[in-house]
């Protein structure tokens, strides 16, 4: 096959990968097997890990309860092991809306939600999410009545937070699997909310 | 372990102290005021364990909420709205 690929130079931050994965290898510290099987689990966690956990709590609600007092805790009942992360659930009523910001770094719910997306690690996000959640908000699409109180979580310790959205209407007596395609990363996150039942297949 | 010396509901605030090193203290909010919200356990000290020691005793960490029109004098939206931070004991005091 003949590769027509155009090839640019190692970015600055590729090339410092490089280097100390290689170090890493040759010192010893760590093997080419354990970093591949770190790489893929990482990429092996998605959002539907979160919206499996949305979905349980929206139908039941014991599991709920506990959720919001103790949300690794409750991820165990799961079969979701979320090792050194003491999860946060928050949940989103008509009268509260709750986000999630990391301002100093950009801790994030990796083990529920995956890899986070490019922009909450930006810089303008991690600054104006606090400063003024609103227009954010609405900068992805969130308009939000002066009645409802906004929650801003800024992550700044050993704390990991997941926004438990509210369940969308017209979706009475759906299952588990139908309820979780519903949620979307977004909506765990606190900039969105789940999808409405009519857009789904 | 350090015992924690607030209780949830009570009034405290961020020192406003600008001490060099890691830390996991936001400038925005020291100097503010504002209310536990729960108290999440004890935690290996940041700003130690960035200096490779071993951070303990553990810190209590807790939940802190503030108004958002406190924090922020021009804010625009409602005087409801709030940010929940959290704080190590170590930068805390009573309000």
């Amino acid at each position: 096959m003949k590769d027509s690929g155009t090839y640019k130079p190692l970015t600055y931050f590729q090339l410092m990968e490089v280097s100390l994965r290689e170090l890493l290898v040759e010192k010893g510290l760590l093997t080419e097997e354990q970093i591949r099987k770190e790489v893929a689990d990482m990429s092996g966690r998605t959002p539907e890990r979160g919206a499996k956990v949305v979905a349980r709590a929206w139908l039941n609600s014991g599991f709920k309860k506990r959720l919001l007092e103790n949300g690794t805790k409750a991820c165990e009942e799961l079969g979701l092991d979320v090792p050194a992360l003491k999860l946060v659930v928050v949940e989103n009523t008509p009268q509260v809306h709750n986000v999630i910001v990391c301002t100093l770094c950009s801790c994030y719910p990796r083990m529920l939600l995956g890899i986070p997306p490019d922009w909450y690690k930006s810089r303008a996000y991690r600054s104006r999410m606090v400063r003024e959640p609103r227009a954010v908000l609405q900068e992805f699409g969130l308009r939000l009545s002066d009645e409802i109180q906004v929650r801003v979580h800024d992550s700044t310790a050993d704390m990991r937070y997941l926004v438990l959205p509210m369940r969308p209407a017209l979706t009475e007596g759906w299952s588990e699997e139908r309820l979780a395609a519903l949620v979307t990363r977004d909506s765990m996150i606190g900039v969105a909310t789940p999808r409405s039942p009519g857009k789904n297949p | 372990m350090t015992q924690a010396k607030y209780r949830v509901g009570e009034r405290v605030r961020v020192m406003k102290a600008y001490p060099p090193g890691h830390l996991r203290t936001p400038f925005y909010i020291r100097g503010q005021a504002g209310t536990v919200e729960r108290i999440c356990g004890a935690f290996p000290n940041p700003e130690e364990l960035a200096q490779m020691r071993d951070g303990l005793p553990p810190q209590p960490l807790y939940r802190v909420r503030f108004l958002q029109k406190d924090v922020w004098p021009d804010y625009q939206g409602s005087a409801a709205d709030v940010v929940e931070i959290e704080i190590f004991q170590h930068w805390l005091e009573k309000a």
